[in-house]
């Protein structure tokens, strides 16, 4: 009985409504990271004064981040797995986690970033550099919103447990932390594996 | 202290203090009528609500008051125009070019896109049989990110300098290197403001049609506008999406030195490719739902059924997609590989194909018709004359090696203004005449809108024809003058005189408002176009009440309404029992959102990083705020909306 009224949160129509329109701003967003690839494409050879990607780029740590962020999908999913089950504990508890590693992710980052920036790698050092600063952090930027509000649904959930107005919500949340993954994947591969081969 | 606010103000460009005193004359006035009347509450609880009728009409007004400011800036370019080698008050240079580039920016980005909004707004849950519009909240976030970023543009030109790279802002010239000064900074800032807002809208239509039509209303059974908006918003989602990276791109050139678009170090054609993949699906955002609207209209006013319905969808929806595999054909003089430039144009070219089915199926709905000329018809007719003309054009620009010579010369001003004004100005002229009783309960004046009309219509023609003989002839856009003797006079002459003739068009349908709003005191019943009405706005009240519909309808065709009147009924069947209504509370928090990036664009623009956080603050303050407020909203018992339904049909 329990299962069943967690997914009739979802099937209301207020959040099927809910859950349409975020599948839309999704596609926008696949417009913008598509734009922002094309552009890092476009210039990825004009390194000027600056580094090269081949230089530039530490794949160890890039494969920390990876992982952590890759993780970060994994639970959750086991989250909206409970969320499903109608166990607020345990929601709350994978959701935590989530944004934990995606404050991690964020922290690796901003090391990363600083790192390069001691080289001498800075926005303005070349239209390579200005591209790949502009579509890493706009990714970052989008991490960082997904836990920002990750954080306040939980506390929503906290206060008001799982029911219709908060099921909807983090299971759209639950759809935005997939997404950046899967854009994380493509700047994994297009930015950082070809940039070092 | 006095002394020196005053040498500030006297050493200003007589321009801006001329517009400073007349902002300030209509802030006094504006404030002294509001306190005169007692309207504040009234003014207060319009900007809070999210009725998505009152929400249109602001949209409306709004977009209307900067097709003023951006028409007055159209008149005073011709005045500059007007003869060989004239200087005309301040604008020479400089003060031209700020001039062109705000007047086509204003009327692209916060006139027609917006004036369309406004009336679908209106206009497509009607239709479609819905109570509001499936997001009411993000709807009025909308309208305020809009008027944001529209204030933002519009007060540019007081405060800093307005943009003068043209309203296509081309890289390098609008990067800091060539540009400095707030001026070029506006444009990206204030366009990403009002287009954020502009995606949600589309995003809100496209979930509303797809969720919220009445029982029986197929996709299939939708009336044209509804389609063509459904159509609309979806190429606003994705192109409005590609603008969002151009302008995040340029804001970044100029606020954090990168040098992606820089000519010696990084490729400015990038911003010209990003800025035409949104710019061309751009012009059919703007001309679809005109396309729309006229066949609304043409229908009615024809008493026929609109000929070819699937084709016309069909149509609609091959324009949309094509429509975002043309951009090329605007930059084909940039000298890209030929096999690039060939496919561009043949998608071009082939973008003339759904169009003239158009054409012919208008003609073929009007053929055999109890035609009336009433104004919103007489704009449809005139469109149609126009918009082949535009439509011609655009083919021969389309064709790669004449284009070489049409670039950038009055044939490309001509043939864009022969589309823009012919599809949407005249469309949204047609709408507001065809959808004002509905609106506000009164039809407008007929006479003055066949005043209206042929002012309008023949000053168009007079403004805009010419230029393409100016084109053909070599003269350059975006110049402020041009030698004597190039035989160019003469034209020019002809075309100003055109552009005064459109003003005083519009000063017509300003006074038909007038005279409608304070003396026409005849209230229209749910049909007022003479028992032609085939859609389902016209079986509701006029104006509709809160909720639309006391009783949802039940739709079995096309044109319910028309086959209810053809049976020799009075109105459709609604079916069902009253229920208890459910509407959204009004909030004040779109509102201080639109504040919150206003305080915070102005921040970006100078540069002032304080300024920028604590607007951003504003806005992240008042989006928690609404993701922890419980929402209720009102419900209306159903005992009370029979009162009222009982009511409106005696």
């Amino acid at each position: 009985m329990e299962t069943m009224s967690a997914q009739k949160h979802l099937n209301h129509k207020q959040a099927q409504m809910n859950i349409l329109a975020f599948w839309f701003l999704i596609g926008a967003e696949i417009v913008v990271f598509g734009c922002l690839f094309g552009i890092y494409l476009a210039v990825k050879s004009l390194t000027g004064q600056g580094p090269t990607p081949d230089e530039l780029f530490k794949l160890n740590e890039i494969m920390l981040s990876t992982v952590v962020l890759l993780t970060s999908s994994f639970t959750c999913a086991i989250a909206v797995y409970f969320l499903n089950l109608s166990k607020k504990l345990s929601t709350l508890l994978f959701f935590l986690i989530t944004i934990l590693l995606g404050l991690a992710f964020i922290g690796l980052e901003i090391r990363e970033f600083t790192l390069y920036v001691e080289e001498g790698a800075k926005i303005s050092t070349s239209a390579f550099l200005g591209a790949f600063y502009l579509l890493l952090g706009t990714h970052g930027f989008h991490v960082l919103f997904g836990v920002i509000w990750i954080s306040l649904l939980l506390v929503q959930l906290w206060l008001k447990g799982i029911n219709q107005e908060t099921a909807p919500k983090l299971f759209i949340a639950s759809l935005y932390w997939h997404f950046i993954d899967v854009i994380w994947v493509m700047i994994f591969t297009i930015v950082y594996l070809i940039g070092k081969v | 202290m006095m002394n020196v606010i005053l040498d500030y103000l006297i050493s200003l460009p007589s321009d801006i203090i001329f517009a400073d005193i007349s902002f300030t004359i209509m802030l006094i006035a504006t404030v002294y009528l509001l306190t005169k009347y007692a309207k504040w509450k009234w003014l207060w609880s319009w900007i809070i609500s999210t009725d998505h009728k009152k929400i249109g009409i602001m949209y409306l007004f709004v977009s209307f008051l900067f097709f003023i400011r951006a028409g007055i800036e159209a008149l005073l370019i011709r005045m500059q125009l007007a003869f060989p080698n004239n200087e005309f008050w301040v604008f020479q240079g400089e003060r031209f070019n700020q001039l062109t580039s705000t007047h086509g920016t204003v009327m692209i980005f916060l006139v027609a896109t917006p004036l369309l909004i406004g009336l679908m707004n209106v206009i497509v849950p009607l239709q479609i049989g819905a109570r509001d519009v499936a997001f009411p909240f993000m709807n009025s976030l909308s309208l305020w990110l809009f008027i944001s970023g529209g204030i933002l543009i519009n007060a540019s030109f007081v405060a800093g300098g307005s943009p003068n790279a043209g309203w296509t802002t081309y890289a390098p010239l609008a990067l800091k290197e060539f540009t400095p000064g707030p001026g070029n900074s506006y444009y990206p800032i204030g366009l990403q403001v009002a287009g954020l807002g502009t995606i949600m809208g589309g995003i809100n239509f496209i979930v509303t049609i797809i969720k919220m039509r009445a029982p029986g209303m197929r996709f299939m059974r939708m009336p044209l506008s509804t389609w063509s908006m459904f159509i609309t918003s979806i190429l606003i989602v994705y192109a409005f999406s590609a603008l969002a990276v151009a302008l995040l791109l340029l804001t970044f050139e100029r606020l954090f030195g990168t040098v992606i678009l820089s000519a010696s170090e990084g490729n400015p054609l990038i911003w010209q490719h990003l800025f035409w993949i949104f710019g061309h699906p751009e012009v059919y955002i703007i001309a679809l739902p005109a396309f729309g609207i006229f066949s609304d209209v043409i229908s009615v006013f024809s008493k026929r059924k609109l000929f070819g319905y699937p084709s016309m969808v069909f149509a609609i929806i091959l324009i949309g997609f094509l429509g975002f595999m043309v951009w090329v054909h605007h930059m084909f003089t940039v000298g890209l590989n030929t096999n690039i430039t060939i496919f561009f144009a043949l998608t071009t070219m082939l973008i003339a194909v759904p169009t003239g089915i158009k054409i012919f199926n208008w003609l073929f709905t009007m053929r055999g018709g109890r035609i009336r000329f009433d104004t919103p018809m007489l704009y449809a007719l005139g469109f149609i004359f126009t918009f082949v003309i535009g439509g011609v054009t655009g083919v021969m620009l389309g064709t790669v090696p004449a284009d070489y010579q049409y670039h950038d010369s009055y044939f490309v001003v001509a043939h864009l203004h022969y589309v823009i004004i012919g599809a949407t100005i005249f469309g949204v002229f047609s709408g507001v005449y065809y959808w004002w009783p509905k609106m506000f309960g009164k039809k407008l004046n007929e006479t003055l809108g066949k005043w209206n009309f042929w002012t309008f219509g023949i000053g168009f023609h007079l403004t805009f024809f010419p230029m393409h003989v100016m084109g053909l002839m070599g003269m350059p856009r975006r110049v402020f003058t041009y030698p004597e003797g190039d035989g160019l006079g003469f034209l020019n002459f002809i075309s100003t005189c055109g552009a005064f003739m459109m003003g005083i068009g519009v000063l017509f349908f300003m006074i038909n408002i007038y005279i409608t709003t304070r003396y026409n005191n005849k209230r229209v019943l749910n049909d007022p176009w003479f028992s032609r009405g085939r859609t389902l706005e016209w079986t509701i009240p006029s104006p509709p009440p809160a909720y639309n519909f006391a009783r949802l309808p039940e739709v079995k065709s096309r044109e319910p309404l028309w086959d209810a009147y053809e049976k020799g009924n009075k109105n459709i069947d609604f079916i069902g029992e009253y229920e208890d209504i459910h509407l959204p509370n009004s909030t004040s928090l779109p509102f201080f959102i639109g504040i919150g990036f206003l305080i915070a664009s102005f921040g970006f623009v100078f540069e002032i990083w304080p300024v920028a956080l604590s607007g951003m603050l504003i806005v992240f303050l008042m989006m928690s705020i609404r993701s922890f407020q419980r929402k209720n909203g009102i419900h209306i018992p159903k005992e009370k909306v029979r009162v009222q339904d009982r009511r409106g049909e005696d």
